[in-house]
């Protein structure tokens, strides 16, 4: 463990220009996760730029949501617009982590939480996201919570975000500054499959600061659900995590959202399943045919298997919990 | 000093200044610059909830909180809390060897101020940051459940 500086940054202007001139300075949130890391030798900061004071809060904008980076995720499951418009989004933050680690981890900070392969957490074995060209000690080894989709050579590890998965099912867009002036980032082109590059978890530049998250105006509030399947029923990671939106209309689904969470290297949504389900009835058998498509291309490694038909009885269930949102319960006890 | 900071901590009502380096975190500035053991450091990685304490009336870890990050704000600890739950943790014999009830009872705070649980299931599950390795966690959420005004019990 390092010394580092710490500074706490007055205005977003004053956090980007400190953070770019330095390569080694990052933005601290909560800490949940950067100190954590800090701790495990993982990183070594030079500088922390805090940044929790930059809060905005919750504002309606013309045409949806705009939640601040800079708020909490307890803040944000527990608002009411957030509740009554975007209940997945609530139950998705809701199922992570624990009720301290959400009033302190932001909704920045969620997005940019690292991995928990136990590899890349253990500096004395390989790992290509840590040390590139090391090598994956993942893809031989125990690799029970390993990805089964968008895995490359280079690594398997998968993104542990319950938050996210929502983001993912919702559309959600990200505002960022840099030095290079200010950009919106749609949710799927933010974070990356691990490719060539698995030390890049995501597309955002070094200098750069998410600012504020914004939720579109359709927020699948009358069917949604979000199911989450772990080891233990509360304060675990998924192994597999499912996000479910549907628009229903006499019976026929008009619109479908599903994401994944726990099995790729970022939550996991395919367009041709969610089409598929357009003009459908909301039956079993259809989101069983939904859940094939989307598992299509699948792969297992010696220990997680297990995760494919998982993922897809999961889909399967969760849609049809989202036609009754109130069988969702707390933690990942049996639907009602 | 070089690299060292001065700041301010309302702990307990009692107002301190510190001078520490911004490496150190809450529970370590409370454990070993101000004495107060009470809080106590599980895994000093988030994962066990002993170390939680209230911040401005918020309970947090303070394993994974930087003390200057918390420069000017009210923190309560076990040595600063009088609260029937003290009472009820021994009625239901809510704890073996002790280690996570600080935590425990901190955290249960919170909660009760969060204003979130409304049933015995909720309870527990917003008390799951809080593990207890000797198992009494039943009995916690019995005793809770006791101070909990307006809770069933099921
Ligand atoms: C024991 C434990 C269990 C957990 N379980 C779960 C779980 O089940 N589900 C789940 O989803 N999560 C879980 N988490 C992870 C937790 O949700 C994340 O650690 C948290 O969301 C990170 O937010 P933070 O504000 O604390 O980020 P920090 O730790 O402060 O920062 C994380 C990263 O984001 C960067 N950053 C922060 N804010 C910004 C910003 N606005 N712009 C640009 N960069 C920024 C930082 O530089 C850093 O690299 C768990 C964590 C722990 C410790
Ligand atoms: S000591 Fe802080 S969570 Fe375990
Ligand atoms: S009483 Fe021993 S850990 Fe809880």
């Amino acid at each position: 463990m390092n010394d580092f500086n710490y500074h706490k940054a007055a205005t977003i202007d004053e956090a980007v220009n400190v953070v770019n001139e330095n390569p080694r300075a990052a933005y601290l949130a909560g800490g949940t996760n950067i100190i954590d890391l800090w701790k495990y030798n993982i990183i070594s900061p030079e500088l922390l730029m805090d940044v929790n004071q930059l809060g905005e809060g919750i504002i309606e904008t013309s045409d949806g949501i705009r939640l601040s980076a800079f708020i909490t995720n307890s803040a944000t499951a527990w608002h009411p617009l957030i509740e009554e418009r975007y209940p997945l989004l609530s139950k998705a933050i809701l199922a992570g982590a624990s009720a301290q680690i959400r009033n302190m981890a932001t909704n920045g900070g969620n997005l940019l939480q690292r991995t928990r392969c136990y590899y890349f957490y253990d500096p004395n074995v390989p790992c290509n996201k840590r040390e590139p060209g090391s090598g994956c000690s993942a893809k031989e080894g125990y690799n029970r919570i390993h990805a089964i989709l968008g895995a490359s050579e280079q690594c398997i590890a998968v993104f542990p975000s319950d938050m996210c998965v929502a983001l993912a099912a919702l559309g959600a867009v990200l505002n960022v500054s840099g030095s290079a002036g200010n950009r919106s980032i749609s949710f799927n082109d933010f974070h990356r499959l691990p490719g060539d590059t698995p030390q890049l978890d995501n597309n955002l530049l070094h200098d750069e600061i998410i600012t504020s998250i914004d939720l579109p105006s359709k927020g699948f509030a009358t069917n949604y659900s979000y199911l989450k399947l772990r080891d233990r029923h509360s304060y675990a990671f998924a192994l597999v995590s499912v996000a479910t939106g549907l628009d229903l209309e006499d019976n026929i689904i008009k619109e479908a959202r599903i994401a994944l969470g726990g099995v790729a290297h970022k939550p996991w949504r395919v367009i041709a399943a969610e089409e598929y389900l357009v003009g459908k009835a909301p039956t079993a058998e259809n989101f069983a045919i939904a859940a094939e498509i989307i598992l299509q291309g699948a792969i297992s490694f010696k220990y997680n298997a297990f995760k494919i038909e998982l993922s897809k009885r999961a889909i399967v269930r969760n849609c049809l919990m989202a036609l009754d949102p109130s069988s969702q319960l707390p933690g990942s006890q049996p639907s009602a | 000093m070089e690299n060292f900071r001065q700041i301010n901590l309302l702990v307990n009502k009692q107002p301190y200044t510190l001078a520490i380096k911004p490496y150190v975190s809450l529970l370590d500035a409370l454990r070993d610059y101000l004495d107060l053991t009470g809080t106590k450091k599980g895994c000093d990685h988030g994962q066990c909830g002993a170390c939680t304490v209230l911040v401005n009336g918020n309970r947090v870890l303070s394993c994974i909180t930087l003390a200057v990050m918390k420069d000017g704000a009210e923190i309560t600890t076990i040595e600063g809390i009088d609260h029937p739950l003290q009472n009820t943790f021994i009625e239901h014999d809510a704890f073996q060897c002790g280690y996570c009830t600080p935590g425990q009872i901190c955290s249960a705070i919170g909660m009760l101020r969060e204003g979130k649980a409304h049933s015995r299931a909720e309870v527990a599950e917003l008390m799951s940051g809080n593990l207890c390795r000797c198992g009494a966690s039943m009995q916690i959420i019995d005793a809770i459940m006791e101070v909990k005004s307006g809770g069933s019990n099921e």
